[in-house]
């Protein structure tokens, strides 16, 4: 079974997609004949041409707006930001436009538009390279949003994002596109992939994280486990629409729940389900819901990021927490 | 000097084949293509126009709309470019396009629903008339009407669109990304501009330095006009080249329509407050409509009985706007959930039915 890195898994998701559906257009900055500052559209326009492989002038409303102008035509575009800090010109499209036609057109017009955005820390970037965003699209109707955590979840969640008829933010884990797994392409998703990912099953506690922050919590459970503490670790997939039906078995089950992310904590998506979990089942919790995440300050230099991203060190000590409350 | 650009060397003199006083200009230099009954059907929208608007304007000043946005003064630089277009060809108007929308026979209350509260993007089909939904945030559409114009290039359509927006508009990002973007695609597109003197209050002399709007398409690597947007065959003639160009594969053409808006920008509005008596009455001898009738009366074309067939015509619309207006209910409650994704999350699913169930408790 070839290795593949989850940046492969994305590429080979949108080969997939274009092969099959010539209706598939890819565009934004430097996606063409460089194939994507993280290579992820590598190759794509040596294959489909430039008609379907487009490098935008540099203007993230525009590559959002002329996306929805194709998508109103007929087209399937698959929209790039470049980085998670440079989609904000692309916020009124977004919002404005995006999320809402559907609605506004009463389903005479809906919008089959993926928006993809490298996300999080990790990668030493300079300002504006590494910020969790999630929760400005999880708060906007219309829009569904996703993130992978692994390469075989890149390319079938990818294609899932891709023929689903509905607006979809991906979110790209950018500090995990080089972790590597084996994996059989074409993945086939049979919607199994919208329900969330049981990545470890346990008894004591119900870890919560999505995208990058699911390695982080793998290896704390992994510390977890030699302590003697059984965690159960969800890799939720799909924000929007929500697997709410997996996350409150497991916290029936395990009567405590943690929640992981690199986004800073308040008003977050992670704040969300420490609500959702209180209102659904308060009497199954033991303790109440804690969350690890970045703190509530601007993004922090990469010299000192490693202090502001959520580790091993954090997750186990919100674990003790929870089970010694 | 070499590798200078000068602003005050542009020309600030607007296209017009027909003078205020209704005689045509000599040798305007356009080929006038259109036929008795072209002229009669210009004339019949941009009557049905006014009727409808002005009854727009009543019913929100009788409570039976939100709000409303005059397109009073406007029915030239509308019917005229809409005149121009193809079948195929696609609109994207803003919230102020009565007369493509017109023109393209939509039914009235079809848009005035929108104002009313019944449904944010009115009631008419889309696609049936090549118009989009009304847009609100401003220039935002244009970018739209560019990615569609690509769309149909890709596909090899002989589809054009054109994009509507006012002179305000031209101070936003989308337009700038829109013209840009545009251009170095050469998308089949048509920028029409209705500079109709003011963004809400704010006159064009705050909005830009440039000399004029037009001139902005040079920045963009495409041509520019300016028109006299009162000149309904001004309009019609500039939209025509316009849309020939891309239909040739030429790419983009700027147009700016010099008109003014009449009433207020919307009925929330009290525009005594930002112009002159003696302003609105310079405008008001420069109605498109007036001009136009006399064009018509001293070519012969435009009878008494076809005269007041049109306004009979706009009365009825009139008419029958009201009644589709007043006394409309809302629509079922229930579709505001209906219509946001292909299908409701389980949360979703579980406020629908909570709503539901407190609807009927009522």
């Amino acid at each position: 079974m070839p290795s593949i890195t989850l940046a492969q898994g994305l590429n080979e998701a949108l080969r997939y997609c274009m092969q099959r559906d010539d209706r598939v257009v890819v565009m934004g900055e430097d996606v063409g004949r460089a194939g994507g500052v993280f290579r992820v559209t590598d190759k794509l326009q040596q294959e489909f041409g430039e008609q379907r492989v487009i490098d935008t002038p540099l203007a993230e409303s525009g590559i959002v707006g002329t996306g929805i102008g194709l998508a109103i035509y007929g087209f399937k575009p698959v929209c790039e930001m470049q980085f998670d800090g440079f989609t904000y010109p692309a916020f009124e499209q977004i919002i404005s436009h995006l999320a809402k036609y559907r609605s506004r057109t009463m389903g005479k017009l809906p919008l089959s538009v993926v928006v993809r955005i490298p996300y999080g820390g990790g990668i030493g970037a300079v300002e504006h390279h590494s910020e969790s965003l999630e929760a400005y699209f999880t708060h906007t109707a219309g829009l569904k949003v996703v993130t992978p955590s692994t390469p075989s979840d890149a390319f079938a969640l990818l294609v899932e994002a891709i023929e689903d008829p509905d607006p979809v933010i991906f979110l790209e884990p950018k500090r995990r596109y080089w972790i590597r797994e084996d994996v059989e392409l074409p993945v086939v998703s049979n919607g199994d992939r919208r329900k969330a990912r049981i990545v470890h099953e346990g008894t004591d506690v119900t870890i919560l994280t999505y995208g990058p922050s699911v390695r982080t919590v793998e290896d704390a459970v992994a510390e977890a486990t030699k302590d003697g503490v059984s965690c159960e670790v969800i890799d939720l997939r799909w924000l929007n629409p929500l697997d709410i039906e997996t996350i409150m078995a497991s916290v029936k089950k395990t009567g405590r729940a943690v929640v992981v992310t690199e986004a800073s904590v308040t008003g977050s998506f992670s704040a969300e389900l420490a609500a959702r979990i209180s209102e659904d089942d308060f009497l199954s919790l033991n303790a109440p819901v804690i969350r690890v995440g970045g703190y509530d300050i601007p993004y922090p230099p990469a010299k000192v990021e490693d202090l502001y991203l959520p580790d091993l060190d954090r997750v186990l000590d919100a674990v003790d927490k929870v089970l010694n409350y | 000097m070499k590798g200078y650009v000068d602003p005050s060397t542009v020309s600030t003199e607007s296209v017009q084949v027909l003078k205020p006083d209704g005689t045509l200009v000599p040798d305007h230099g356009f080929d006038l293509d259109l036929k008795e009954e072209d002229l009669r059907e210009i004339y019949r929208v941009m009557i049905l126009t006014r009727k409808v608007d002005q009854e727009s304007t009543n019913l929100q000043r009788q409570g039976e709309l939100g709000v409303y946005t005059p397109a009073l003064g406007q029915e030239g630089a509308q019917v005229g470019a809409a005149y121009a277009l193809e079948p195929q060809d696609w609109i994207f108007p803003s919230y102020r396009e009565l007369g493509f929308a017109m023109l393209r026979g939509v039914q009235p209350s079809h848009i005035l629903h929108l104002f009313r509260g019944t449904w944010h993007g009115g009631l008419y089909d889309y696609r049936e008339h090549r118009l989009a939904p009304y847009s609100v945030p401003i220039a935002t559409q244009a970018l739209h009407a560019v990615g569609f114009a690509t769309g149909a290039k890709i596909d090899g359509a002989n589809t054009v669109v054109i994009a509507c927006f006012g002179d305000g508009a031209t101070s936003e990002g989308d337009f700038h990304e829109a013209c840009n973007f545009a251009g170095v695609w050469k998308a089949p597109v048509v920028f029409y501009c209705q500079n109709n003197g003011y963004a809400i209050s704010v006159p064009l002399s705050k909005q830009t330095a440039a000399p004029t709007i037009a001139v902005k398409a040079l920045g963009y690597g495409f041509p520019g006009v300016r028109v006299d947007g009162n000149d309904v065959l001004g309009c019609y003639v500039v939209t025509r080249e316009a849309l020939r160009r891309a239909r040739r594969g030429e790419g983009p053409t700027l147009i700016e329509a010099v008109t003014y808006r009449r009433g207020p920008h919307s009925t929330a509005d009290d525009a005594t407050r930002y112009r002159t008596d003696e302003e609105l009455k310079h405008w008001e001898a420069l109605d498109p409509i007036a001009r136009f009738e006399t064009y018509l009366e001293a070519e012969g074309v435009l009878t008494a009985e076809f005269k007041d067939q049109c306004d009979s015509e706009g009365r009825d619309a009139a008419t029958k706007l009201r009644q589709e207006i007043v006394g409309a209910g809302p629509l079922d409650p229930a579709l505001i959930f209906e219509h946001v994704y292909t299908e409701r999350s389980p949360i979703l699913q579980q406020e629908f039915e909570e709503f539901m169930e407190d609807q009927e408790g009522r």
